[in-house]
């Protein structure tokens, strides 16, 4: 089949419709020889990964291997990027998130993303929470928008901290609440996989031991995948971990079996610390 | 001739004195600069400023004041029956010696007396220019050997070069104030004037604008009537058409070329819109009068209205369309600004990129836009030659866009041109207008300020 993408950057060569099924029960999603280029230069060379469904998968390697790049495919953000092509097989649930039936903007909906850096909107906190509900028209009366407020911000364990000012700038938040911001902007939306890049990059450890344990929370509801430099932190909040090297994936496996006994040397390199 | 030299002797010794400055202190230690308290070329600096500032500042105080000591000297050297006159006949006798000094011919026959004070005068500038010449050089000379002297390895150069420097960037800072008061109270005092002869009441909310007055009492002609309102309603409506066509069209454009086009395309598409700021405004008066207006006239005949030959809504297009790259480059610049990041995490979100646009992207940039907004109306307010060539001078108090209205610039314009009294009401006026003029477009600037630092938002 042809494949028809909204934005002309991106495109998946035809393939046939049977590997689409791949993966099996449990598999939230899938990919199957992902090739992505940033013009002539090729950054992910070919990657197969099943993503499980209520699990938190942690992909970790040395910088530059492309983990946000992979990231970024599972929800299409790299159609944002000029001159980036992506090729081979993304499915969600079985569906081919570059095909037909599924539209950029619909499959971020259902796939949410947590950035490296704190972004709040330059709106109030209750704003900011708002404004994915708003934009998908989920919540029609005040109240049930309220309640989404509420309910997102007690997800991601701020609403202690902020409910005497919700109408205070996002902004004005500290980082760390800034992030939990950002996390509980993305559940707002109620997405079924949740994208995080190394979320707490910019935070300190009581902040990022916050988040550690809300994640470990949110994977009831949600399927998360993690990009983290840090290594007690995958060990910590995983189920599965994947080593990425070099644009490829090296080897991926329960997160103990990955910490405690690697097939792949690289991988052991990496996780003792020999180089990164 | 002897000013030229001077300066070429100062540049020459600053130069001098920085190498000699450098050389000495790296002397002074042997070459081991590391023991020297400020790194060498701040001593450099620290003898060229000696042997520059003390002779700049002579050169500048001399020049002041040189012509009017002169004047002085051959006025006091003159007999009793020249100078003992009242001030305006001593104003004249100056002039008439500056005009025979500068060998101006002026068809009289001078005065002896005169003539030979003019002679004096060109003798002392002269000789004053040559002492000039040999004081400054002299002092350059002193300053550079005084600060070549005090150079030792703990001499803290570089504290001291600093704080010159930050003296002179105080004293820039101090004549751009100056003059804007200076010229504020230019306005003011002329206005006080104005305002002498006409009430501020009438003219502030006075309906009738006609500033012909009767030259000498027996002449026929209006007594002169000074109700600025329909000036000001004129600015008004004209400014509002501007912006009806500038700030649509100039944010759309912005838009487009930050958000939608790819970057060769807005590489082309900028510096052409820019080029509409570029062209002067009195063509774009060419263009208002002989093309737009009967263009608006036609079009009204062709429904059946009435429009005048020369309109506010022709004239305000054409200005909306000069001021267009104004709002356009400026909000361009702004949007750009607004971080990816903001952009991503509303994509991350599920939104398109025109709900990003509007509800992320345009709300971050808000305060930039306000501020080009401001700009453009400033630019609209100050704009006289598209008005003057194709709105007319009629001064109207009316609010329908197909009449012919005036602005104040316009008028102020009118008011001053060719030859004029500077007594009457009427050519005071101007300045009346130009007070009003300049109060508003203050509180317009400060409203805009406010704006934005109240919509300032702190991305990080
Ligand atoms: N926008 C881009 N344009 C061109 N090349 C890019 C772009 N983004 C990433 N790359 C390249 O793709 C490769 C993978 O980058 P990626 O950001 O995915 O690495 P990463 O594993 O996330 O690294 P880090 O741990 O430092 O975040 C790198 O070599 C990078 O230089
Ligand atoms: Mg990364």
């Amino acid at each position: 089949m042809s494949v028809q993408t909204q934005y002309p950057t991106a495109s998946v060569p035809p393939r046939a419709e049977t590997q689409v099924r791949a993966g099996g029960p449990g598999v939230k999603m899938v990919a199957r020889d992902v090739k992505v280029y940033y013009g002539a230069k090729q950054a992910l060379k070919g990657i197969d990964l099943d993503i499980q469904e209520n699990r938190v998968m942690a992909l970790i390697g040395p910088s530059g291997c492309g983990k946000s790049t992979f990231l970024r495919c599972l929800n299409r953000m790299n159609d944002t990027i000029e001159n980036c092509r992506v090729e081979g097989l993304i499915a969600l649930d079985g569906e081919d998130v570059y095909g037909r039936t599924i539209d950029a903007v619909q499959l971020r909906a259902r796939v949410g993303m947590v950035f490296q850096k704190p972004n709040p909107f330059p709106k109030s906190i209750y704003d900011n929470i708002a404004y994915g509900p708003r934009i998908h028209g989920i919540a029609t009366h005040r109240d049930e928008m309220d309640e989404i407020v509420q309910t997102s911000l007690e997800r991601a364990g701020l609403w202690n901290e902020v409910k005497d000012r919700l109408r205070e700038p996002g902004t004005g938040l500290s980082g760390g609440q800034q992030q939990r911001l950002c996390i509980a902007r993305a559940i707002a939306v109620s997405p079924e996989v949740i994208l995080m890049d190394e979320p707490c990059s910019a935070l300190d450890p009581i902040a990022t031991a916050h988040i550690e344990e809300l994640i470990d929370e949110l994977r009831e509801n949600y399927t998360i995948v993690i990009v983290t430099h840090n290594m007690q932190q995958a060990a910590r909040v995983s189920q599965k971990t994947a080593f990425f090297h070099l644009g490829e994936m090296v080897e991926c496996d329960d997160t103990e079996e990955i910490f405690t006994n690697p097939r792949d040397e690289r991988t052991q390199g990496y996780i003792t610390g020999r180089y990164g | 001739m002897q000013i030229m030299a001077l300066l070429l002797v100062l540049a020459l010794l600053t130069v001098i004195g920085f190498q000699l400055g450098r050389s000495r202190a790296t002397a002074s230690v042997g070459g081991r600069t590391v023991e020297l308290h400020s790194v060498p070329s701040y001593h450099g600096f620290y003898v060229a400023l000696w042997a520059g500032l003390p002779a700049l500042l002579l050169f500048a105080l001399w020049t002041a004041s040189e012509g009017w000591m002169v004047m002085q000297m051959v006025l006091a050297g003159l007999p009793g029956r020249l100078t003992h006159v009242d001030g305006q006949a001593l104003s004249l006798l100056r002039a008439d010696i500056l005009n025979l000094a500068h060998g101006v011919n002026t068809g009289r026959v001078p005065d002896p007396a005169v003539a030979a004070a003019a002679e004096q005068y060109v003798r002392l500038r002269s000789l004053g220019d040559w002492s000039l010449l040999v004081i400054g050089s002299c002092l350059a000379m002193g300053g550079l050997l005084f600060a070549r002297g005090r150079i030792t390895p703990d001499l803290r150069a570089r504290n001291r070069v600093e704080r010159t420097v930050n003296v002179a960037l105080v004293v820039c800072s101090l004549v751009a104030i100056l003059t804007t008061i200076g010229i504020v109270l230019s306005l003011l005092f002329e206005a006080m004037r104005f305002f002498a002869a006409v009430s501020p009441i009438d003219f502030l909310f006075g309906t009738h604008w006609s500033p012909q007055m009767a030259m000498r009492a027996d002449q026929v002609g209006s007594s002169g009537s000074f109700g600025a309102i329909p000036l000001f309603a004129g600015t008004l409506l004209i400014t509002a058409i501007a912006m009806a066509v500038a700030v649509p069209v100039g944010l759309m454009s912005a838009i487009f070329m930050s958000e939608y086009a790819n970057p060769t395309l807005r590489t082309w598409l900028k510096p052409i819109l820019e080029v509409l700021a570029g062209i002067p405004t009195v063509v774009y008066g060419f263009f208002a009068a002989l093309t737009m207006a009967p263009f608006v006239r036609g079009l009204g005949q062709a429904v059946g209205l009435d429009v005048s030959s020369e309109s506010a809504l022709a004239a305000g297009i054409v200005m909306g369309v000069m001021i267009i790259p104004f709002v356009s480059s400026l909000s361009d610049d702004v949007i750009n600004a607004v971080p990816q990041s903001l952009r991503d995490g509303s994509y991350g979100l599920g939104a398109t990129k025109s709900e990003t646009i509007r509800l992320v992207v345009l709300p971050a940039a808000l305060p930039g836009i306000v501020a080009a907004v401001m700009l453009a109306v400033s630019r609209a307010i100050g704009e006289t030659m598209i008005v003057t060539m194709a709105a007319g001078l009629t001064a109207n108090l009316t609010a329908n866009p197909l009449e012919a209205v005036t602005t104040v610039t316009t008028q102020i314009a009118t008011l001053l041109v060719g030859d004029q009294e500077f007594d009457s009401p009427k050519t005071l006026s101007a300045f009346g207008l130009g007070l009003v003029l300049f109060l508003v477009t203050l509180t317009l600037n400060m409203v805009a300020l406010r704006v934005v630092q109240k919509y300032r938002e702190k991305y990080d």
